[in-house]
Order: C-alpha cells, then sequence, then structure tokens
C-alpha cells in the first residue's frame, strides 16, 4: 500500500475528476490518494465520483483557497 | 442463464439522459454512464470562478444523474479530439458555432468504441424526435446511427417507438413495448416520466449544455480566431472566454477585464502568459492584454482598464503594466470616459 498526491490545481470541474479517475486506475487497492484542487466543487465531485465507483473517502478539507480529498482505492 | 445484457449510457446531466437511462435499468439491462468532456461543457466554470456564486451549492450533474441512477459513471476527456469535430464539422453549425450532429456522431462513436473495449452490448442516449432543432430530427436520427457506426446498436429509448427498431428489441433483450414514442419540444411527458420515476431536483438548463450553443461565447470564439488568423486553440484560450469583460479597441489585442474579485483572481494566473495591468492607487481590476502591445498600446490599453476601476471619475489612475517576464512599467493615465468606449470594442 502506498500513498500518492494528484495535483489538480488551477483546473476546473470536471478535469479534477478526469484526473482523480485516470490517477486511480494507475493504483493498487489499498492505496491511498490525496487530490489537491483548486475548484471548490471538487469537494462535492470527487467525494460523488468515489461514492458512485466504490471508492472510500477518509478525509475532505479546504484551506484557504485548495481543498483536499484523501481517497482510499478499493475493490471495485 | 441467459447471458447479462450491458448497455452504456450517454449521460449528459440532463433529464432526458436521466429517464433514457432509467427505462433501460428498469428492463434489467446492466447500465452504465459514460460522459465526454469537451472543453466547451457547462458545468460551473463560472460558478467555480466568480466569488458571488461560490456560496451556491454546486455540483457535476452528470455525476449527480449517475448517482440517482446507482451507476457507475466513466468521464472522458475529449478535449483534443474535438477540435476537429468543431473545425471541421461535415455537417456544419447550427445557430452558432455548435457543430451540434458532428458533435453527437462523434460521441455515440466514441461511445461505441468504449462499448467494444469494454464488452457492453448496445448503446443509449436520451434523444427525443424534435427535441432539438439540428441533431433531433427524425431525418438525422439516422445520420447519428449510421455514421457513429453502431447502427442498430444505438437505441433510444424514450422516442424509440417512434423509429425501427434496434438490435436489443430485435433479439428481445428489452421490450419495444416498455420503450416510449416522445416527439417534439414538449417536455410535459419528461417530467411525467421524472415523476413516476421520483426524480426530483433534475437539470434544467437554460441554454442548453454546451458554450457553443451561446451567442456571446460564440462571437468571442470567432473573434479569437480572426484575430489570430487561424482557428487552432488551447484550453487555456476557451476557459478564458468564459471569464471577464472582452474589449478589442484594435485588430491586433484585446483586453480581458475582470469583472469582481474570483474572476480578478483567476486572471492572475496567467500573468506569466498575458501583459497583465493592475491599479495601485485604488481597488481595479486585473486586466490581461491578448496580443502584442507597444508602449501607446499600454498607455491606451491602461487607460481602458482605468475606467473599470473605482478611480474612473478621477483625472489620474497609477496602473501597473507587467510584461510577461516580469518586467513592469508604472503608468498615470486618465480614464477612459465611458463615450469614447465604441460599443464595437465589446466582443
Amino acid at each position: 500500500m502506498a500513498h500518492f498526491e494528484l495535483d489538480a490545481r488551477r483546473m476546473f470541474c470536471p478535469m479534477p475528476v478526469i484526473r482523480t479517475q485516470d490517477k486511480i486506475k494507475e493504483l493498487n487497492i489499498g492505496d491511498t490518494l490525496e487530490v489537491i484542487s483548486t475548484d471548490p466543487g471538487a469537494l462535492n465531485d470527487i467525494p460523488a465520483w468515489c461514492r458512485i465507483n466504490g471508492h472510500k473517502v477518509l478525509e475532505t478539507r479546504d484551506r484557504e483557497d485548495e481543498v483536499f480529498v484523501l481517497i482510499e482505492v478499493c475493490d471495485v | 442463464m441467459p447471458q447479462p445484457r450491458k448497455a452504456v449510457a450517454l449521460i449528459s446531466g440532463g433529464l432526458d439522459s436521466l429517464l433514457a437511462a432509467k427505462v433501460i435499468l428498469e428492463q434489467g439491462i446492466h447500465v452504465e454512464g459514460i460522459n465526454f468532456f469537451t472543453g466547451f461543457c457547462v458545468e460551473g466554470h463560472t460558478h467555480a470562478i466568480r466569488k458571488k456564486d461560490k456560496s451556491k451549492t454546486k455540483r457535476n450533474n452528470a455525476l449527480w444523474s449517475a448517482e440517482q441512477l446507482g451507476i457507475k459513471l466513466h468521464i472522458i476527456d475529449i478535449v483534443e479530439e474535438y477540435k476537429d469535430v468543431l473545425l471541421n464539422p461535415k455537417h456544419g453549425y447550427g445557430k452558432n458555432m455548435n457543430p451540434c450532429l458532428d458533435c453527437k456522431i462523434f460521441m455515440v462513436n466514441k461511445a461505441k468504441q468504449w462499448a467494444e473495449e469494454n464488452g457492453f452490448d448496445f448503446i443509449i442516449t436520451g434523444e427525443v424526435i424534435g427535441q432539438r432543432p439540428m441533431s433531433q430530427r427524425k431525418d438525422t436520427m439516422p445520420v447519428i446511427s449510421r455514421e457513429s457506426g453502431a447502427d442498430d446498436r444505438l437505441l433510444r429509448p424514450l422516442c424509440a417507438q417512434n423509429l425501427p427498431e434496434t438490435l436489443p428489441e430485435l433479439e428481445g433483450w428489452v421490450n419495444r413495448d416498455e420503450l416510449y414514442g416522445f416527439s417534439g419540444r414538449n417536455r410535459k411527458p419528461q417530467m411525467e416520466l421524472a415523476a413516476k420515476f421520483g426524480f426530483e431536483d433534475y437539470a434544467k438548463p437554460a441554454g442548453g449544455c454546451c458554450f457553443l450553443t451561446d451567442e456571446n461565447y460564440s462571437a468571442k470564439l470567432v473573434d479569437l480566431w480572426d484575430a489570430r488568423g487561424n482557428r487552432e486553440y488551447e484550453m487555456d484560450d476557451i476557459m478564458l472566454l468564459k471569464v471577464g469583460r472582452h474589449i478589442r479597441p484594435t485588430p491586433h489585442y484585446k483586453l480581458i477585464i475582470g469583472r469582481e474579485d474570483g474572476e480578478n483572481k483567476f486572471l492572475q494566473g496567467y500573468k506569466n502568459n498575458y501583459i497583465s495591468f493592475k491599479t495601485i492607487d485604488c481597488p481595479g481590476p486585473l486586466t490581461l492584454l491578448d496580443g502584442v502591445a507597444t508602449d501607446e498600446d499600454l498607455e491606451f490599453a491602461a487607460r481602458i482598464a482605468a475606467r473599470f476601476s473605482q478611480g474612473r471619475n478621477t483625472d489620474s489612475v497609477t496602473i501597473e503594466a507587467r510584461r510577461t517576464n516580469g518586467d513592469t512599467t508604472t503608468l498615470e493615465v486618465k480614464p477612459m470616459p465611458a463615450s469614447e468606449i465604441s460599443p464595437e470594442w465589446y466582443v
């Protein structure tokens, strides 16, 4: 199990979701991925994508103008 | 045990694609959604940028639809491939720069390829005969089926009873009697079906789901191409067309002027790509200059930028002009009176 980061700053919906989707395809079950975005919509969209596609959101938070979504890759 | 059949549904985030997928799910078919991002999708970019809109709840409607349906959604970035659709539409443009028929053919073809790669049997869309003037007409529906290569594997559940039987119907994978015969622009049948399925709060985009159908946006795109002398574009170009006031005082440059704090902040991200102007001695917008500019042009542009600052009624505004290499020049300019800004400059 490994931890990865995805820099999705300065991208707007749905690009942070697309980049998350594409990155998760490369990862293994149990890996974690932290997505960093400047689009506040990512706080809704990435968790929605995870719910639909069966991955687990471990944490969401925002700080100043950035949002963070921590995901655990699950067996789907 | 019969093999479970699988359909891929084009999910735009609107009501029709939501209903079409639901109709097929109700027949026991395994459905997954596919959504294409062209760069021109109306998906809350201005919400994300503009500060005054940030308090509004924002959602991606395609994801919302998939969640309502309980299906997976695959979002595909087609920004690069879509350029050829926009620049060379075999079937031409609609009222604005919208190549709707070519767009639909392209997307159905992409969905067909995806279906083949992933072992899906057919494709469904939310198309309704007569719903759209270019791509959803009785005479264009067969064109989409044929030119996309999907042929009889393309099923439109909401208007299937008005069209020839498709493979899923002929093979008995779906029951034609449980499909629909909607037609025309009347939305009442869809709204009744939504109520039957218990869907509420679905997206009702007033101007469709694509910026290319928007007259103002199309005008800005054409202006960009005309000014550059070619029709190439990048993602940043099409994003910037969604932001700010666009003013072209001469053919060789235009100004993009932030209208509020969120837009100013967004435009700041482009300071290393464009000449920029900011007011020093009073609050004002961030302004980008797209094109080439002499020192004389800089002063003229600064006067226009000053017009949109809070110093517009003063004799002089101090503006810092920044070149893309970081060099700055401080200019003391008289804000341009509104009467000197020609309405024709507004793109």
